[in-house]
């Protein structure tokens, strides 16, 4: 079964992934901040990271940049899932290292269909 | 709605447009009729059909019709096909048309995204067939939808089904709250209002042919009037791209299925259409 660790300061939010990706047969782990997902990624590499932007403590760019430099921080997808949709936040986030970007608000078409672009379904 | 209005607006669309309304598809008849109904004054869908039965109304038989069209679609919807067409169909006409124009019609295009993602793919492509220039079609047959593939505008939730992100990064502008489709990619697509059931051969010929999830909608002698006009609008070995679900197989022997590659056929070398009997 594949991993994914849910990154989100809202606890609903963490909740509808979940159940979107449980059904998609992940098992997750969840953060409520970058800060939190580093600890959780330093424990065990998930295979995937869904990652909001705009969280207390440590943001989603800020823990990819330090995801990034890890060992073994170089495999999991990272699928940025946030609020921010200009260009600008979108060429940030691939430039430092995400493999995808979902713009809030999403559904279970959306993640299935980014899921599908990185090979995971 | 009962059973009699239900067959008289079956009959309204299947004579404009060919389409066939199931017995299960008429629910459908209900919820998308309902707001024309409203924007044209009716109390009901019932007062509407009434009133058209009393006096024949051309435009709103055009309208239910529009409404009763299927408008699902996405960037490279299935995906199969698209890599189909980069890793087997272009490099095969290349080795047989080294120079000049490469026509590409999408039938039924809907809301644009199918030639725009074939627009986008060849874009990709474009360094590996030096000598050729592209150029795609797309038609549909609801003058709604090709006003809105022209306008090569998309919503948020439009451009995340089946694009990957650098993809939108590369060919998108966002406008507003919008996302439009830059100029070098909407220019080389061309949109037209066209049915399916009119001789649409004054549109020239084509190398390539998606019709995709178009035919299951058609019964069995519209279908193959369609593919055998088609197929006159092909050269030898001119590729039809059909839906995952539909084949030729059982209506015409005009175009043979590839082998190695599900979903594509090509045209029968010298095949003539049969004269009728």
């Amino acid at each position: 079964m594949r991993s994914c660790l849910v990154v989100d300061d809202s606890r609903v939010i963490r909740k509808v992934a979940r159940r979107i990706l449980e059904d998609l047969e992940f098992k997750i782990e969840e953060a409520a901040d970058g800060m939190e997902a580093l600890t959780a990624c330093r424990g065990q590499m998930p295979d995937m990271v869904l990652l909001d932007w705009n969280m207390p403590v440590m943001n989603g760019l800020d823990f990819l940049k330090a995801l990034r430099q890890e060992p073994g921080g170089d495999k999991p997808v990272v699928i940025f899932c946030t609020t921010e949709n200009d260009l600008d936040h979108i060429t940030q986030a691939l430039e430092n290292g995400a493999n995808e970007y979902i713009m809030k608000p999403f559904d279970g078409d959306i993640i299935e269909a980014k899921l599908a672009e990185v090979g995971l379904v | 709605m009962n059973k009699d209005d239900i067959e008289y607006l079956a009959k309204i669309v299947y004579d404009r447009s060919g389409i066939v309304l199931t017995q299960e598809k008429a629910y459908l008849l209900e919820s998308r009729l309902a707001p024309i109904a409203r924007k044209e004054g009716f109390n009901s869908i019932d007062d509407l059909v009434s009133t058209l039965r009393g006096r024949a109304d051309e435009k709103m038989a055009w309208q239910i019709t529009d409404a009763m069209t299927t408008n699902e679609t996405f960037f490279f919807r299935d995906k199969t096909p698209f890599d189909n067409l980069k890793n087997h169909v272009l490099p095969e006409l290349k080795a047989r048309k080294s120079a000049g124009k490469v026509r590409i019609w999408c039938a039924a295009s809907s809301t644009g995204q199918e030639p725009y993602s074939i627009a986008m793919l060849l874009n990709e492509e474009a360094s590996k067939y030096p000598g050729l220039s592209f150029e795609i079609t797309g038609t549909d047959i609801s003058n709604r939808v090709v006003e809105k593939a022209k306008s090569g505008l998309y919503s948020q939730f439009e451009v995340q089904r089946g694009l990957p992100v650098t993809s939108l990064v590369k060919y998108f502008d966002k406008v507003d709250d919008m996302w439009q489709l830059k100029p070098n990619i909407r220019s080389q697509v061309t949109f037209k209002q066209g049915n399916l059931q009119d001789d649409f051969t004054s549109l020239g010929k084509f190398d390539i042919i998606f019709c995709r999830n178009v035919l299951i909608y058609f019964d069995q002698p519209t279908k193959a009037k369609i593919l055998e006009r088609m197929a006159t609008m092909m050269p030898d070995n001119g590729y039809l791209f059909l839906g995952a679900a539909e084949t030729v197989m059982g209506l015409t022997d005009a175009f043979n299925s590839s082998r190695e590659v599900r979903g594509v056929y090509t045209r029968q070398a010298g095949w003539t259409r049969a004269k009728a009997a």
